[in-house]
């Protein structure tokens, strides 16, 4: 094994372009319990650390250009504001310990159904810049999970930031595990309105072989509350209509059974959040959102 | 390879380190300081919790070549880094160390005299936070300790008066087997206190 | 602040000497823990030593055709590779009881992780790629997983041919021990009952979890022989099993506890000791081995999974008329301590209740299963978990309060329990359970209670944000339990201490040496407590437990500070005599009070019963130095008929009794438990604080049991599907509630300061407690332990 110190960006891509077999080590906190248990030995350990941009944030008009290796502590302290979604996510990701060394390029590169960060960006939107010492390309969220731990990544290239969308509206993410810290999810659920074009988004995590996005359940939510005058309103969203929202939601769904839950659970949690997720984010849109932690941080 | 960092205060330089190596087994490998300590190498634990560069991470998730030219405060360290940072008013980088762990030391153990009270923590070679583990009974195996101590030191360094659920959520990265976590939340209260109170004596 | 030092209330305080029996003195321990110097034994380090590590089996049963280890021993910093044909003598297995585990396997795989190879390099890392360079040839065999598969007429046997002590009486070679126990006539009594209630349970198979992985050092000696340096519950115990596998007389096998990073019983078997032992004295070499957390979950024994069937019958007025069960424990491929558990399980399955007609019958299986063995509460545990949901279904059938209709039936000292045996000491069964319902119940919606913004960290999901409310439901559950102390059943269960009194630097100081593995129950604490408080002393030092001296016997069964307590006490009174003939030789001519008066030793001085001061200890000693070692046994307890079960098995009995409190996200499935309420008879409280700690520990297991902590065994492969703690999940500090605890000290008179061992009990209530509240909240009958989402939701 090697392990690689690249002290710029531009020396990163160049030692992944001689190294394309190179695995990127950032916070470590996938890499190396690989690596501990001796589940991976890469020939070539690419250590990101010293490459500073990373850690890097800006703020724009539209978009949060986030970089790949803001720890999620940062993001739960610093964009709260502008990222309500992914701000959340972060929060329950791992441990404090963990949320002070992993980020969010991290769970882009391992791409684990069950990375905390994706439901979050899916429902925001946001697109992924990856760079090569052949140029830059910026990968829609949408298309960045290609299968069970793939992404749409060339075996050159190294995640440089995500650039998300600011949040128009209020944003919700909820994650079921069987333990109140600490825990992978069993599956979670994140769910962004956007008043701004009169369309929600919405993301599911460790229910299906990839991070998925429910559309038919966007779609509908979308056309009820816009059929229904409810955007200019702001009136209650029908029980009927959240019902059918939540199982349509589960509907995206494609979940197995494993040691950490049975897949009619997952359907069945994911239905719940959708259903609560759209109760804490109308309420908030409405005005009448009782402040609680979660959403107090996203106002 | 070689990896040159700083262990509480102190350069170090260890030699010959396979690059899968973790920052925690070159600490109690290489370096003599075991008291970082290794229950589960895949951050679900921590229980070999240090301050890297001063933020509390997982040193077994952290690649030993990482470290490269950065600051490491582990338990060892933790009383010189309190005492510097009461000096300093502030944030301290410690400054201490001790050798490895030979055969037959820390074996024989003198009892506590008998009525000894440490409520003052007068003994000076403990931090705050040490001293009220001791005194809450918030140690029983031990083995979780010195990642407790120092997670629950950078909380009361952030946060000198903790709510209980602002503790709980500090120290949810940090299991413990033993104790139920009970006197660990009174070690952490008490450490508290104490603090209020020193500062108040001071009249800051 | 004044609530965070506080001791329990209702404690007796104070001995005549500083830092004596009753007072909450700090662990001896404490600081070296709390600086990082503590030498755990994974800890160690030797100058040239070797690196250990183990090649496990993939295969839950194979048949092991071939193993080539050509390739890895040419591996550079390779020393040994070796496999069952290395071993030394004819004594390949060890064992508990029953000396069925292979050293190293040979022919035949019979659980997934069994070990097949060793190897020692030079670093980790070169170890585990030699390891990988061995070739195994297996061929699988159907796997043994339950009962019906293991008792089948065509059942591959697990060890075939067995000749334990066991093996005449079971009615199927894959039983490992079967006892029954009929008393009174339960058919009878069944017909005089208004109600019967039967049901069928299951206990998952939950794991010690300890902190500190297995590990320690062995160094070779010149003399042929081996330092060990170890973690474990019982040293002389494993010398035992050690020495006749390396060959070795056992005074060439000396072994020097370590720290113990936790045990709760997953020490108590073998893990790492005969292998680095035999690496060492092969290349020659101090030899070091550690377990990764992965490899912990294969390294020791689990609590045995349970699948218990029970009936009881109750009159109109709430009077249980009789109790039949059946407690079928899976005890993996190899025996451990299951016949030990049978015998727990049978005997306690009735609780802590009056029935006066039984019929009992408890058996532990072999199976292709991880091997389990003792857990805290063994046996114990899984019978409480089925008796206390049947009391509950029982008082909803009468509609009687679940608490008052334990206390109708609750035991007190006097009842004969269904062997046979009368309870001879206290049994505050009834006042045990008032107390934890007279406790203040918590505020509800605390997630509320910080004023404009709901906190989720107090809601069911916690930090993971899936309710701010809804769907959540508070219920409210109680359950008691009965654990046996030490070591039951004809067990010769002693402890030697080893008590030196002398002067030093003018002061008298005692010094302590037992065996007794110090694994964080905080027994050093208290052997010098006891030391004070017998000899007058303010300096004990307490000597690290090793092989120099005697057994001690197990850190385990509640036992300690019964046992070795009671040893450290009888050395000290015998190290007393002495130092008052000395007194008497020399001074009694100077005060009449010598001949005649109780004497004792308080404060450094000899003293009379009445306080008059006859003497300073440093003068009656000058410089003698009295140095005893002496055995100390309780009372002796007998084996259980085979038959009847009739027998004076136990030697003292611990009661719990636990409220829990919890909030049910019911649409989720997910529990938040708010409070764990637990009253305690301690018998007498010897360090009120370690006492407190212990009672809120076991508590805490027994909540991991309840609402997460399995080890998930695949059904068709036996393959363990969760060896690591991302998916075999315990209590964090934002699961565990705050644990109110209320003690109660009603001596045994039969027991050293009329103590009561404490470690056991609060694991046992617990459990069942926080089930019995996910019951009230949700409606459901929930038979099974962990409760799952899956469970609650009905998916």
């Amino acid at each position: 094994m090697d392990f690689l110190r690249p002290a710029s960006w531009e020396e990163a891509l160049a030692a992944k372009a001689e190294h394309p077999t190179a695995v990127p080590i950032a916070g470590g906190t996938d890499v190396m319990v690989e690596i501990n248990f001796d589940h991976r030995r890469p020939e070539y350990l690419l250590d990101l650390n010293r490459v500073a941009e990373l850690r890097e944030w800006e703020v724009g008009e539209e978009n949060v250009r986030l970089g790949a290796s803001v720890p999620y502590t940062l993001i739960m302290e610093n964009l709260r504001a502008e990222l309500p979604g992914l701000a959340l996510a972060s929060h329950t990701v791992a441990s404090p310990q963990i949320r002070n060394r992993g980020g969010v390029g991290g769970n882009l590169g391992t791409a684990s159904p069950a990375g905390d960060a994706h439901p979050a960006l899916l429902a925001a939107g946001a697109e992924v810049e990856v760079a090569s010492v052949r140029g830059t390309r910026f990968i829609p969220i949408d298309d960045f999970y290609t299968g069970v731990k793939r992404n749409a990544l060339a075996a050159d290239e190294l995640i440089r930031a995500v650039h998300i969308k600011k949040a128009a509206g209020p944003q919700q993410f909820s994650k079921v595990g069987t333990r109140n810290a600490m825990v992978i999810a069993v599956c979670a659920f994140g769910l962004a309105l956007h008043p701004d074009t009169r369309t929600v988004r919405t993301g599911i995590g460790s229910a299906a072989p990839t991070p998925v996005r429910a559309r038919e359940a966007e779609e509908f939510l979308a056309a009820a509350l816009e059929e229904g005058g409810f955007w200019e309103s702001g009136r209650t969203v029908p029980p009927s209509v959240a019902r059918q929202f939540a199982e349509l939601a589960a509907g995206a769904c494609n979940p197995i059974d494993d040691v950490r839950g049975s897949a009619k659970y997952r359907r069945h949690a994911v239905t719940v959040m959708a259903r609560r997720t759209l109760g804490w984010t109308w309420d908030e849109y409405r005005g009448f959102g009782r402040a609680t932690e979660g959403n107090e941080r996203c106002a | 390879m070689r990896v040159n960092f700083t262990v509480n205060g102190r350069p170090h330089e260890a030699d010959d380190v396979w690059e899968g190596e973790s920052l925690l087994y070159v600490l109690r490998e290489r370096l003599g300081l075991p008291g970082s300590k290794n229950a589960c190498e895949q951050g679900e634990c921590g229980s070999c919790t240090v301050r890297l560069d001063g933020v509390p991470v997982c040193s077994c998730l952290v690649a030993a070549g990482q470290v490269e030219g950065r600051e490491v405060v582990t338990v060892e360290g933790l009383a010189d880094y309190a005492k510097q940072r009461a000096e300093s008013g502030g944030c301290a980088s410690g400054a201490c160390g001790n050798g490895g762990t030979s055969v037959g030391d820390a074996q024989r153990w003198q009892a506590e005299p008998a009525g000894t009270d440490s409520q003052t923590g007068e003994q000076g070679e403990l931090a705050p936070i040490q001293q009220a583990f001791i005194d809450a009974g918030a140690v029983q195996c031990g083995f979780c300790t010195p990642g407790l101590l120092v997670a629950a030191d950078e909380l009361l360094e952030r946060n000198a008066e903790p709510t209980d659920a602002d503790i709980r959520e500090a120290l949810s990265g940090n299991l413990c087997r033993c104790t139920g976590y009970e006197k660990i939340l009174d070690a952490v209260r008490l450490a508290a206190a104490r603090g209020e109170a020193a500062t108040a004596g001071q009249g800051a | 602040m004044g609530d965070v030092t506080r001791t329990p209330t209702n404690l007796t305080q104070g001995s005549q000497t500083r830092g004596g029996i009753g007072e909450s003195t700090l662990r001896p321990d404490g600081t070296l823990k709390a600086t990082g110097e503590f030498a755990y034994s994974s800890d160690l380090w030797h100058e040239d030593m070797l690196w250990g590590h183990t090649l496990r089996s993939p295969y839950a049963h194979a048949e092991i055709r071939s193993i080539d280890i050509s390739e890895a021993l040419q591996q550079a910093g390779v020393y040994a590779v070796l496999t069952y044909e290395d071993l030394p003598t004819e004594v390949k297995n060890y064992g508990l009881e029953i000396q069925d585990t292979p050293v190293l396997a040979h022919g035949r795989v019979r659980h997934h992780g069994e070990p097949v190879a060793l190897v020692a390099a030079d670093h980790p890392e070169t170890a585990r790629r030699a390891a990988a360079k061995i070739k195994v040839e297996y061929a699988e065999l159907p796997v043994v997983t339950d009962e019906a598969s293991a008792t089948a007429p065509d059942a591959p046997l697990l060890h075939p041919g067995r000749d334990d002590h066991h093996s005449g009486h079971v009615t199927h070679p894959n039983i490992v021990h079967r006892q029954p126990i009929v008393r009174g006539d339960a058919e009878a009594a069944r017909t005089r009952a208004d109600v019967i209630v039967s049901g069928e349970y299951e206990v998952g198979m939950q794991d010690q979890a300890f902190l500190g992985p297995e590990s320690g050092l062995a160094v070779p000696a010149e003399d042929g022989g081996v330092d060990l340096y170890i973690a474990t519950q019982w040293l002389h115990s494993d010398l035992r099993q050690i020495a006749p596998v390396l060959g070795l007389p056992e005074e060439k096998v000396r072994m020097t506890l370590s720290g113990v990073g936790g045990a709760f019983g997953g020490r108590e078997d073998l893990s790492m000791q005969i292998h680095a032992c035999l690496l060492a004295l092969r290349t020659g070499k101090p030899v070091k081995m550690v377990y990764n957390r992965f490899e912990s979950f294969f390294g020791h024994v689990h609590r045995h999974p349970a699948k218990l069937w029970y009936e009881h019958g109750a009159t109109r007025d709430g009077k249980l008329t009789h109790m039949k069960c059946r407690i079928v424990l899976d005890g993996g491929a190899y025996a451990s301590a299951s016949p030990a558990v049978v015998g727990n399980a049978s005997s306690l399955s009735v609780g802590p209740y009056v029935i006066d007609d039984v019929e009992i019958e408890a058996i532990a299986l072999y199976t292709n299963n991880p091997p389990c063995g003792a857990m805290r509460g063994f046996g114990a545990v899984q019978a409480c978990f089925a008796y206390e949901a049947q009391m509950d279904r029982l008082a909803a059938e009468l509609d009687l309060d679940p608490v008052e209709f334990r206390q109708l039936n609750a035991m007190s000292q006097g009842t004969v329990m269904p062997t046979g045996q009368p309870v001879d000491s206290p049994a505050p069964v009834a006042e045990l359970l008032r107390r934890v319902k007279a406790m203040p119940l918590p505020p509800q919606k605390q997630w509320e209670s910080a004023g404009e913004s709901a906190d989720v960290r107090a809601l069911p999901g916690g930090l993971s944000n899936t309710t701010h409310g809804e769907g959540v439901v508070r219920g409210v559950g109680y359950a008691v339990g009965i654990k046996n102390v030490g070591f039951s059943e004809g067990f010769d269960d002693y402890s030697t201490a080893r008590v030196r009194l002398e002067v030093v630097n003018g002061e008298p100081v005692a010094t302590v040496h037992t065996a007794m593995a110090e694994v964080g129950q905080g027994g050093v604490t208290v052997h010098a407590q006891i030391a004070r408080t017998e000899l007058g002393v303010t300096q004990v030092t307490i000597n690290p437990a090793d092989t120099q001296v005697g057994s001690a016997g197990s850190t385990s069964a509640s036992r300690q500070t019964y046992v070795t307590g009671g040893a450290v006490k009888n050395s000290c009174e015998a190290v007393r005599e002495k130092v008052l003939e000395i007194g008497r030789r020399k001074f009694s001519t100077y005060h009449p009070a010598w001949a005649t008066a109780e004497l004792l030793l308080e404060g450094g001085k000899v003293v009379t019963d009445g306080g008059e001061v006859l003497a300073d200890l440093v003068d009656v000693l000058e410089d003698a130095a009295i140095d005893l070692e002496l055995e100390w046994r309780h009372r002796p307890t007998e084996p259980f008929d085979l038959h009847t079960g009739q027998g004076q098995g136990h030697v003292q009995y611990s009661f719990a009794a636990h409220r829990a409190v919890v909030e049910v996200d019911t649409e989720l499935g997910l529990v938040k438990v708010i409070e764990l309420a637990c009253a305690q008879d301690v018998g007498k409280a010897l360090n009120p604080l370690s006492v407190v700690g212990q009672i809120q520990g076991g508590t805490t297991q027994g909540l991991g049991l309840a609402v997460m902590e399995e080890i998930v065994v695949d059904p068709k492969t036996s393959r363990v599907r969760n060896p690591s703690f991302t998916d075999y999940l315990i209590p964090t500090i934002l699961d565990t509630p705050t644990i109110p605890v209320d003690v109660l000290e009603l001596a045994d008179d039969h027991a050293p300061y009329g103590l009561r061992g404490i470690g056991e009990a609060p694991t046992l209530s617990s459990t069942p407690a926080v089930v019995a509240a996910i019951r009230q909240a949700t409606g459901l009958a929930l038979a099974r332990v962990p409760v799952r989402p899956e469970h609650i939701t009905g998916t």
